[in-house]
C-alpha cells in the first residue's frame, strides 16, 4: 500500500520508515516561523521554565506582521521584546519593518519554503506553505515555545482527503471561488484534523500564487494541513528563490484516502462566502445589490500580486463608488514594489481606493480599517466570524480580489465578470 | 472537579468569539479574562464562578490558532470545556496546558444551562447532579492524559531536557 505526501513526509521526520493516520510522532521540525502576536507568549514560557537557548537559530524565522507597524504601545513592546530575544538568541533571519509582510505571502517570497519540509508557526493560516509541497501547519504558543526549545513536535497522523478538481476555471472565477466553493460543499469542520490534498487538471493549471489561496483556506474547513503536489512550476517557483537543498515527495497512485472529493469548476460561479462562517457559501449573484461600505484588498490568501493584477485590470479607469471605501494592502515589501513598478498601486490611487504598508491589518481586526457596528466590508481575506474585523455589529463577505474590486466600484457587491 | 455548565448550543464557537483580536496585544490571562467571550455573550462573566463549565457544540474553538482563547477561559475561571467536538489547534493547546476539553457528543443538546456537573476525567464520565444522569465520554489518550498530569507540554519538556 502506498503513502500520501504528508505520510511521507511525516514518517522521514519522525526517522521512521513508514506512518500510519493515528501515529503519534515526534517530529524534527525544519522551519519555525514567528510573529508578534504568537511569539511573546512563547517567549515567556521558554523564560518561565529556564530554557535559556533556542535549538537551533537557523530554524527560527521572524515576521512580525499581526500589529505591524506597531498601532500601539502594547503591541509596540511585544515586537520590542521579540527584537531583544532575537538578538540575544543570535536569530539572524528577522524581518523587521523595511522588509516585512504578512507572514504566510513573505515566508515562500523568500525562500524559507521548500519541498519536503516540516514548517510551524503560531498562527492558524501555516497551512498555506502545503502549496509547495511542505507539510505544515499551525499550532499555538506552547507548541511554538517546545519546537524553539527541542526542534521538534507531536502529531498526530492525518488522514488525508483528496480532492480533484477537473474542468476548466471559467473567466472571471479564480482559485479563491474554488476553495470557498469546497468549504462551502464540506463545511467549516468538513476537513475536520485531516491533510487536504489537492491536485487534478485545474490545480495544475493554476499559478503557484492561486495554490497558496487554496492551501491557506483548509484551516477554514478545519484542516490540519492543505497540501499540493510538487511540480515543475513549484521547482521553479523555489529555484529562483534559494539554492537549499530539499527532497520532492509525491503521493503514490494507490496511497489511501480517508475520502476523495470531485470537484468540476466548469460551470462555477464567483461565489462570495456569507456572514458569519466561511461555510456560508453562494453565487455571487444571489448577492449582487447587497450596500458595502468598505472593501478590503489584502492578507495572506490574497494579497499577492497576482490578485492586485486582478483588482487592478478591473478598477483601470473607473472609481471606486462614493460611500464606499477601498483599502489595498499589498501583502510584502516586494509585491508592495513591485505593484509599484507595475503601475497598479496608480491605478488604485486614482481609482480613490488607498494603498496601505503591508500588515495582516484590518483582516482580524487589529487596525487600518476597522468597521463600525452596522457597518459591512467585502473582503478578499479569510473569516467572517462575528466581529473579525471590527465591532460584533459589523458583517464580512469573503470572495476573490475581482469581486471586491468589482463591488467596491458598484459600491455594492458585483459579479466581477461584467467588468472584466 | 465539580461545578456549574453554561451551555451555548451553537456549533463552530470560534477563538474570534471566544477573545476578540483586539485584546491580542496583550498575553496575561488575568487581562484577557476580563474579555472572555464578550461577542457573544455580554454576561457571560457575571454568570462564571470559579470551577465551572462551558459546554457546547460541534467545532469548538475553531479559527486562528491564539492561545488566547484557553487562557482567557481559564482566567475566567472555567475548569474544562464540554463540546461534541473541537477544532484541532484549539485542542492542542488545550491538552499543552493541562486543561481539559472533553469530547462528549451530544453534551450541548443533553446538559442544561446551570446544571450541576461531576466530572471524573480518568473514568471518562459526566455526572449531571441537576438531571440525576451520567453520560460517558471517551476518556483522553493516554498521552494527553499524562500531559494534563505534568501540568502540560512545557513542564514535559523541561523535564526530558534535564
Amino acid at each position: 500500500m502506498g503513502a500520501t505526501i504528508t505520510e511521507k513526509i511525516l514518517a522521514v521526520h519522525s526517522a521512521r520508515e513508514k506512518v500510519t493516520p493515528g501515529d503519534l510522532v515526534n517530529c524534527e521540525i525544519d522551519t519555525i516561523m514567528c510573529h508578534d502576536v504568537t511569539t511573546t507568549p512563547a517567549i515567556d514560557m521558554l523564560e518561565k521554565y529556564g530554557i535559556k537557548d533556542v535549538c537551533d537559530p537557523e530554524r527560527i524565522v521572524i515576521m512580525p506582521d499581526h500589529f505591524v507597524p506597531n498601532k500601539d504601545i502594547k503591541s509596540a513592546e511585544m515586537v520590542a521584546k521579540i527584537r531583544r530575544w532575537a538578538k540575544a538568541q543570535n536569530i539572524r533571519q528577522f524581518f523587521d519593518l523595511g522588509r516585512h509582510g504578512v507572514c504566510h505571502a513573505l515566508l515562500p517570497e523568500q525562500g524559507f519554503v521548500t519541498p519536503g519540509k516540516t514548517i510551524i508557526c503560531g498562527d492558524s493560516h501555516t497551512c498555506t506553505h502545503g502549496a509547495l509541497g511542505a507539510f505544515s501547519t499551525g499550532v499555538g504558543s506552547t507548541d511554538l515555545a517546545a519546537t524553539l526549545a527541542t526542534g521538534k513536535l507531536w502529531f498526530k497522523v492525518p488522514e488525508s482527503q483528496r480532492f480533484i478538481v477537473s474542468g476548466h476555471l471559467p473567466e472571471g472565477v479564480y482559485a479563491k471561488d474554488i476553495i470557498l466553493q469546497i468549504i462551502g460543499q464540506i463545511g467549516v469542520d468538513g476537513a475536520l484534523y485531516k491533510a487536504m490534498e489537492f491536485c487534478g487538471e485545474v490545480i495544475d493549471e493554476l499559478s503557484v500564487e492561486g495554490r497558496m489561496t487554496i492551501c491557506n483556506m483548509a484551516i477554514e474547513a478545519g484542516g490540519k494541513s492543505g497540501v499540493i503536489n510538487p511540480d515543475a512550476k513549484t521547482l521553479e517557483y523555489v529555484r529562483t528563490r534559494t539554492d537549499t537543498k530539499f527532497t520532492v515527495y509525491r503521493s503514490d497512485a494507490d496511497a489511501q484516502y480517508a475520502q476523495t472529493f470531485e470537484i468540476n469548476v466548469s460551470d462555477l460561479e464567483p461565489v462570495v462566502a456569507f456572514p458569519h462562517l466561511p461555510g456560508n457559501v453562494k453565487p455571487v449573484r444571489l448577492a449582487a445589490g447587497i450596500p458595502v461600505d468598505q472593501a478590503y484588498l489584502g492578507s495572506c490568501t490574497n494579497g499577492r500580486i497576482e490578485d492586485l493584477r486582478v483588482a487592478a485590470q478591473i478598477l483601470k479607469g473607473r472609481v471606486v463608488a462614493v460611500g464606499t471605501r477601498m483599502i489595498v494592502v499589498p501583502a510584502t515589501t516586494e509585491i508592495w514594489k513591485q505593484a509599484n513598478r507595475e503601475g497598479l498601486l496608480d491605478i488604485f490611487m486614482a481609482a480613490g481606493a488607498t494603498v496601505s504598508t503591508p500588515t495582516c491589518g484590518a483582516c482580524l481586526g487589529g487596525h487600518m480599517g476597522i468597521l463600525a457596528a452596522g457597518e459591512r466590508c467585502i473582503s478578499s481575506t479569510n473569516r467572517n466570524f462575528v466581529g473579525r474585523m471590527g465591532s460584533p455589529k459589523s458583517e464580512v463577505y469573503l470572495a476573490s480580489p475581482a469581486t471586491v474590486a468589482a463591488s467596491a466600484m458598484a459600491g455594492k457587491i458585483a459579479d466581477p465578470r461584467q467588468y472584466l | 472537579m465539580e461545578g456549574n455548565a453554561h451551555v451555548y448550543q451553537n456549533n463552530h464557537i470560534n477563538t474570534d468569539e471566544i477573545i476578540p483580536a483586539r485584546y491580542l496585544n496583550c498575553d496575561q490571562e488575568a487581562e484577557l479574562a476580563g474579555h472572555a467571550m464578550e461577542d457573544i455573550d455580554v454576561d457571560f462573566l457575571k454568570k462564571v464562578k470559579t470551577g465551572d463549565f462551558i459546554v457546547s457544540g460541534d467545532d469548538f474553538g475553531c479559527g486562528s490558532s491564539r492561545e488566547h482563547a484557553v487562557w482567557a477561559l481559564r482566567g475566567a475561571g472555567i475548569r474544562a470545556v464540554i463540546a461534541n467536538s473541537f477544532a484541532r489547534i484549539f485542542y492542542r493547546n488545550c491538552i499543552n496546558n493541562g486543561f481539559p476539553a472533553i469530547e462528549c457528543p451530544g453534551a450541548a443538546q443533553a446538559i442544561r444551562d446551570g446544571d450541576r456537573l461531576e466530572i471524573d476525567l480518568a473514568a471518562g464520565q459526566i455526572v449531571n447532579l441537576s438531571q440525576n444522569q451520567t453520560v460517558q465520554f471517551r476518556p483522553l489518550p493516554d498521552f494527553a492524559r499524562e500531559m494534563i498530569a505534568a501540568g502540560g507540554l512545557m513542564a514535559q519538556i523541561k523535564k526530558e531536557l534535564k
